[in-house]
């Protein structure tokens, strides 16, 4: 497999610019005569499903849940990030992409992420356009914060509901071409395969949720907007429905897999509560502006919190990065929480957790200053554990809330398949190793908004698309391969629930591939993830049929996809010798515990081909220059 | 904790459905009312039988799938908590409680508690938007908005469009969540150009999915996980209003 990036040459801030120039455009008249697949109507699908209708292509765009307005980028909470420099404190283009690379630990493309911070100025104009409610001055003008340890105030945000009001911009931009004809919408349909004709992506097998039908939907290109796949650990931040299963089922197509390993923990979760927990909840990391986080120093100390004296508490994080403190990056700070709970000094029930305490903030700003910053936070964390974070101090725990790997793509978000084009969360583009805060949304939207509808106009204006016939050998193919799959699944009639093995996969690949991983470790959970697949297709009970609404079924076509995608992912991370960003090797660590790169050995992209089941996946890599950004070590000390 | 819980089953929108009791003994106070009925459901499938089948996703209460009625109230007994974010410690050891799904002529059963919504989709295909393409926006700043403008039109797009107004409704209305997107967009001036045929558009299709008619009775309000407020109501109505009195077939209007 050759991997081609396409990634333009020249001064870094002209790359976009000429490289739109030398696109070549589709006529006007003639874009309607093409037709797109989207897949996903979160923040990247909605944005690119509304764009490409606006410039005249016939759009299909296709959701598993009931309705586009549901799809999770709709949870995200703090903000979007912009190099607009509204509060004249130094942003700019430039800055904006030097944070970006040197946040992602150089593991990404310079030339997609300064297009990316490019961009960032017209999402926001986009936004307010469509009637976004942002945060005002006074004034009226747009207001900022500072986020994720950014030293500018770049981040625009609507309360901490910024995801749902930009998806409602863009889900209302969407629905307007529905109004107006140019997209059809699937919602309630998943799509469970790639139609690849010729070695060109023509459409997709999809399953209606409701009727069970099996059907195939063909065009001239297809759009993965998916997401992330955080929920192979089973709990995540992520909502239920979210799955790998179409950028998977594209992957065993054909398409390149990219670094699949980097995944990211969010510090300031809920802890979890008991087996029967079905999902994590974050909270936003701003509490750690004035909670103080600890632990008590003696080994399995059950006393309840106000019976330890300030003498017996740890504040590991202002003992041991005394500069930074509660404010540490994300992976510091989740991995400094794992280490203290390993050591059994962790709290609560489950031994799983750390205090973040407001005490000394309440008595410095009163209980009425602290209602005022977190007051929303805090009555959130009240409502799912019962406990007034007034009076205790909260209990945290990391989880894992975003994916960094996912399809490879080219400059044009094109994956190694030709016609098949992977945005947002679903590719790995843009965040390298670790991302920052407030850039999910604002890569979902540039992806969606300003970068594909431009790019596919390309691939469609230079490739000689054949007309297809339904009844072609592919797509009948396609079909029974998902047929056989359905019919399978409902023919085991085990004795264990799909839960049970997503939640015994999920804790596997915590325990071996997540916070931290090890050779030994990873080397165990080769061996075991197969075995726990294998006794998956052989144990699993999915009661009912397959025409008809049937959530189990959904869930086990997910859960089978997870049980292949996990390993790849531990191949992964272990094949990547060296700590950066989300994936930190406990072999490679420097004297003082913090995460050792090797640049000489790993300044790659790894790009993972699919061999055919039961054969080792074929690694290719695409080297990373870095000629602006020049690479250092992360210091917080 | 023990629960007695009488679930409304229904095979498909063309089987009759029913209630059926189901005792349920593992309930922990710390569970999401969703983990109490996934716990159930991990039973009935162990016993071979149909689980059964309820909407839901994100499980943080934004993204505005779940949802049914608990003893008549919509997204159950706390206030301005949707389902998903109800725990099991506001409910007492030998409870018994009721779950129905959503009912209204516009919210057909699909099975079980799950129904649809794509009415909703509709309303808002037909006007629930500002009519701005990619690429054709001006600077962020270019215009002001006044803080308070903006603050408002937040309160209103706070909606998740779960749709428990419609359930609380006796009337089967959907005005609150109507009234909330034309407050939303009617509250901005980037929303005015479209303001008044927006109001038509919208209140059109409403008709035409058989939504009920508002009589100001505010079960709605009192139900809704968003805390939205039955202003946005009289927000609505008088732009409708408005909207009639001077409409003037394709004529545009700046301002009122």
């Amino acid at each position: 497999m050759e991997l081609r990036s396409k990634t333009p040459s020249g001064p870094i801030e002209k790359r976009w610019d000429q490289h739109r120039f030398d696109l070549k455009l589709v006529n006007p008249a003639n874009k309607r005569k093409y037709t797109i697949i989207v897949v996903g109507s979160g923040l990247a699908g909605a944005s690119a499903s509304a764009s490409m209708a606006e410039l005249g292509y016939n759009v299909k765009c296709f959701c598993f849940q009931d309705s586009p307005r549901r799809a999770h980028s709709i949870a995200a909470q703090g903000g979007i990030n912009a190099a607009k420099n509204y509060q004249n404190d130094g942003d700019s283009i430039y800055r904006l992409f030097y944070d970006t690379v040197k946040g992602g630990d150089f593991r990404a493309r310079e030339s997609n992420v300064y297009r990316l911070a490019h961009i960032s100025l017209n999402i926001i104009d986009q936004c307010v356009a469509q009637g976004v409610p942002f945060a005002r001055e006074y004034g009226g003008m747009l207001a900022n914060r500072s986020f994720g340890g950014a030293q500018v105030s770049r981040t625009f945000y609507a309360r901490g509901q910024t995801g749902q009001q930009l998806l409602l911009g863009a889900y209302q931009a969407l629905l307007r071409q529905v109004g107006a004809g140019k997209v059809t919408m699937f919602p309630r349909t998943e799509m469970l395969d790639l139609i690849v004709i010729e070695g060109k992506a023509r459409g997709i097998v999809t399953r209606n949720l409701i009727t069970g039908k099996i059907e195939s939907h063909l065009a001239d290109a297809v759009v993965l907007g998916t997401g992330g796949y955080g929920n192979v650990f089973y709990l995540s931040t992520n909502a239920k429905g979210s799955n790998c299963t179409a950028i998977w089922r594209a992957h065993k197509r054909g398409a390149a897999f990219a670094n699949p390993c980097f995944t990211q923990i969010h510090p300031t979760c809920i802890p979890v509560s008991g087996d029967y927990q079905s999902k994590l909840t974050l909270m936003s990391e701003s509490l750690r502006n004035d909670g103080r986080i600890w632990v008590p120093k003696k080994k399995g100390d059950t006393r309840p919190p106000h019976q330890i004296p300030e003498g017996e508490r740890d504040y590991y994080l202002e003992r041991k990065y005394p500069s930074f403190g509660n404010l540490v990056p994300r992976d510091v700070a989740s991995r400094n929480a794992k280490a203290v709970c390993d050591e059994d000094r962790g709290v609560g029930e489950s031994g799983l957790g750390v205090y973040l305490d407001f005490a000394d903030a309440i008595k410095r700003l009163g209980k009425q200053g602290i209602r005022e910053r977190y007051g929303n936070l805090f009555d959130m964390y009240e409502r799912i554990t019962g406990d007034n974070p007034y009076e205790v101090p909260m209990r945290i725990y990391p989880a894992i809330h975003y994916t960094m790997g996912g399809l490879w793509v080219d400059y044009n978000l094109m994956t190694t398949i030709p016609g098949l084009y992977a945005i947002g969360e679903a590719n790995f583009s843009d965040h390298g190793a670790n991302r920052l805060g407030a850039s999910a949304l604002m890569q979902g939207l540039a992806d969606g908004y300003f970068i594909l509808p431009y790019t596919i106009g390309d691939y469609l204006a230079t490739t000689k698309l054949e007309r297809i016939d339904s009844s072609h050998p592919c797509i009948r193919d396609a079909e029974s391969c998902v047929a056989k799959t359905t019919n399978r699944l409902l023919e085991i009639r085990g004795t264990r629930t799909v839960t049970s093995f997503h939640r015994e996969v999920g804790k596997l690949l915590w325990d071996e591939c997540g916070m931290t991983r090890n050779a030994a470790g990873l080397k165990s959970a080769l061996e075991r993830v197969p075995q726990l697949r294998e006794k998956f297709w052989k144990n699993v009970n999915v009661l009912g049929g397959g025409e008809e609404l049937n959530q189990a079924l959904e869930n086990a076509g997910r859960v089978a996809d997870f049980l292949e995608f996990g390993e790849l992912m531990c191949l992964d991370a272990l094949h990547r010798n060296e700590s950066c960003g989300g994936h930190f090797r406990e072999e490679y660590q420097t004297p003082d515990g913090e995460a050792r790169r090797n640049d000489e050995a790993f300044s790659y992209v790894a790009a993972w081909e699919y061999a055919g089941p039961g054969n080792q996946p074929i690694l290719n890599k695409e080297p990373l220059a870095f000629e602006y950004v020049h690479p250092s070590q992360r210091s917080y000390k | 904790m023990n629960l007695t819980l009488h679930i409304w089953r229904q095979k498909s929108p063309n089987h009759a459905g029913h209630m059926v009791r189901y005792e349920h003994t593992k309930v922990n106070p710390h569970m999401s009312f969703l983990e109490m009925l996934d716990v159930l459901n991990e039973e009935l499938i162990m016993k071979g039988e149909d689980p059964i089948a309820f909407d839901h996703d994100c499980r943080e209460g934004i993204c505005g799938t779940c949802g049914f009625m608990i003893n008549g109230v919509a997204h159950g007994p706390e206030r301005a908590t949707t389902v998903c974010q109800l725990h099991m410690r506001h409910f007492k050891d030998g409870d018994v409680l009721y779950l129905e799904p959503w009912r209204a002529k516009a919210f057909p059963v699909v099975k079980d508690l799950v129904v649809d919504r794509s009415a909703f989709d509709r309303i808002i295909a037909r006007g629930g938007f500002i009519s701005v393409s990619t690429g054709s926006a001006p600077d962020g700043n270019a215009v002001a908005v006044p803080k308070k403008n903006a603050d408002l039109a937040m309160d209103a797009a706070a909606c998740i469009g779960c749709g428990a107004c419609v359930a609380a409704c006796p009337n089967a209305a959907a005005a609150l969540f109507t009234g909330a997107k034309i407050s939303h967009l009617g509250l901005l001036p980037q929303g005015q150009p479209e303001r008044y045929q927006r109001v038509l558009n919208i209140v059109a299709q409403v008709k035409q999915e058989m939504f009920g008619s508002c009589t100001n009775i505010g079960e709605c309000e009192a139900v809704c996980p968003k805390e939205i407020r039955l202003e946005v109501i009289a927000r609505m109505n008088r732009d409708f209003l408005f909207a009639n009195w001077t409409a003037r077939g394709e004529t545009a209007r700046l301002d009122e």
